[in-house]
């Protein structure tokens, strides 16, 4: 690990001029805050990551949950994956997003990972965690050794001919579909960034997954009063029972009266270069019957687009299923 | 497990009327005296070098910073290189070897320590981070004379083979025991998937967790 300076921000202020100093918010960053540190301590240790200078932003007072007076929630940038994941209105009103918490990483990880951080959690691409190997992600014009590579669990949606990473989060997936707000505190001001902006496709800027310039704290993350009647869930796929990553998963967040869709919304995860929200499908279930010909069509038209790489074709059908047996278990009569 | 951990911690006491109760770092230690005896002055070096006392932050890194560390209870003044992880810091510093280094990426589980009371990976976690918390390694779960009732479940239980993986197992464990678990089997062994054990003594392990459980109960 290359050796760096440790600062301890006070308040949102101090860290915000800190790290506005920085040439980029993005990989390769100069100067980085540091929370949880379960990515960035992994990454730091393989030399993926070499920050000059650490802001500990920890100790900031960013970690409420709170309900707000609207009916939704605020979640606290540091705020603990397990204590959103476990806290009473995440389980009432958000069951969907306390399950994508609770199937990925483990106990010890989700105590230490918080809310921000988890939204930039960092691909498991190995060829973007191998600094002996080509990756424009990592080092932008190096090339993609996953294209043609070992490509079997990432991404089909959202991929470029520079790279095909997929983002790794579960949280992510249940934010989009309940289509949250990332609230980002910068040296410009204040801004209110819709989930579904936040992260950008890798295009020809993979080493660009966010929106975030440098000094941008994310300050907290809220989400919009449940929507009546609605039931939401998270289902993942994946190699292990527990503590792997989703070859597919989906977050579905639906309200049905008198076996019709009357709402849906829906996002996919495991298969995407960002959390995979689709519009797509929502359109094929909304105002249909609550049945399996329905959801189909919804899931056709999700992977309509979808790419397969060389080892990871499976991942269209299974992504299907996978939607599928979601939107069946949402919409099966209590 | 925790009667290694403490004879861990100071091995240069490793005396000729010990020498039956060996454990695996002072049996490592030896071989590096008998290295010195009977081997090149080259390898003799390489031995030496993986003797307990060298490790003892003896060549402070330039860019070492002051850290206050309070761990089991008790506070420690130190100076460390930023880098440094709190397994580390622990286990090279504090000489408290309970703490394993299995992968160092998070991914083994037996470095698990708790801070103010919640599991996490000493291995992810800066100790230069720490300041102002409380640090509770394997040393401050129980002691030989004292266990804590979740190692004591593992030795009725047979909860471990080669006993690496063990000291992180039983952090975990004894972290899930205030954490919102189910009672079935199915929910510890979920509760416990971020503890790796290559000997597979999975089975005895969630025996020795529900043994414990079941006992804590109110009656």
């Amino acid at each position: 690990m290359k050796t760096f300076a440790l600062t301890r921000a006070t308040d949102p202020a101090q860290a915000i001029a800190a790290t506005g100093k920085a040439k980029t918010a993005q990989q390769g960053a100069d100067i980085r805050f540091i929370g949880g540190g379960t990515t960035l301590v992994d990454l730091m240790k393989l030399n993926v990551e070499q920050p000059q200078t650490l802001v500990d932003v920890n100790r900031l007072p960013l970690n409420k949950i709170e309900a707000l007076p609207d009916g939704g929630l605020t979640i606290g940038a540091e705020a603990r994956n397990s204590d959103l994941a476990y806290h009473p209105l995440v389980r009432k009103n958000y069951a969907v997003l306390s399950e994508a918490i609770l199937s990925g990483a483990t106990a010890q990880i989700r105590n230490m990972a918080t809310t921000a951080g988890n939204l930039l959690q960092r691909t498991r691409c190995m060829y973007f965690r191998d600094t002996a190997m080509p990756c424009n992600k990592r080092e932008p014009g190096s090339g993609c050794a996953a294209i043609g590579g070992a490509n079997r669990g990432l991404a089909i949606l959202g991929t470029s001919e520079q790279c095909i990473a997929t983002n790794p989060s579960d949280m992510n997936v249940a934010l989009a579909a309940l289509e949250a707000t990332v609230h980002v505190r910068g040296s410009k001001g204040e801004r209110a960034i819709p989930i579904a902006d936040f992260h950008v496709l890798p295009g020809n800027t993979p080493q660009r997954e966010t929106v975030l310039e440098p000094g941008d704290l994310i300050t907290h993350v809220t989400l919009p009063p449940p929507a009546p009647g609605n039931r939401s869930l998270y289902l993942k796929l994946r190699d292990r029972a527990s503590y792997e990553f989703a070859l597919a998963s989906a977050a579905v967040v639906v309200t049905v009266a008198d076996g019709k869709i009357t709402r849906a919304r829906v996002a996919l995860g495991g298969v995407g270069t960002k959390p995979w929200r689709s519009t797509e499908a929502e359109g094929e279930l909304t105002n249909q019957p609550a049945t399996e010909a329905t959801f189909r069509k919804a899931a056709d038209a999700a992977l309509r687009d979808a790419k397969p790489q060389s080892q990871n074709g499976f991942k269209v059908e299974l992504a299907k299923r996978c939607l599928i047996h979601a939107l069946k278990l949402a919409t099966q009569p209590a | 497990m925790s009667d290694r951990s403490e004879r861990d911690q100071k091995p240069e006491a490793a005396s000729r009327a010990e020498f039956g109760k060996s454990t695996r770092r002072t049996f490592i230690s030896r071989l590096g005296m008998a290295g010195l005896l009977a081997t090149t002055a080259r390898v003799t070096t390489a031995f030496g070098q993986s003797s307990v006392k060298e490790h003892s932050a003896s060549a402070e890194s330039k860019d070492a910073i002051p850290v206050t560390l309070t761990v089991n209870g008790k506070r420690h003044d130190l100076r460390i290189d930023p880098r440094t992880s709190l397994l580390d810091c622990l286990r090279e510093h504090l000489h408290l070897t309970g703490s394993k280094k299995g992968c160092d990426h998070g991914q083994c589980g037996a470095c698990t320590v708790h801070i103010n009371g919640r599991r996490v990976l000493s291995c992810l976690t800066l100790a230069a981070l720490c300041e102002g918390d409380e640090i509770t390694s394997l040393e401050g779960i129980g002691q030989p004379e004292n266990l804590h009732s979740m190692q004591a479940a593992f030795v009725a239980c047979d909860a471990y083979q080669c006993g690496y993986c063990t000291s992180g197992q039983i952090m975990s464990a004894v972290a899930l025991l205030k954490e919102p678990c189910g009672p079935e089997d199915a929910d510890v062994k979920e509760l416990m998937s971020g503890n790796i054990c290559r000997c597979g003594a999975y089975a005895n392990i969630v025996t020795a967790i529900q043994s414990v459980r079941k006992n804590a109960k109110p009656a």
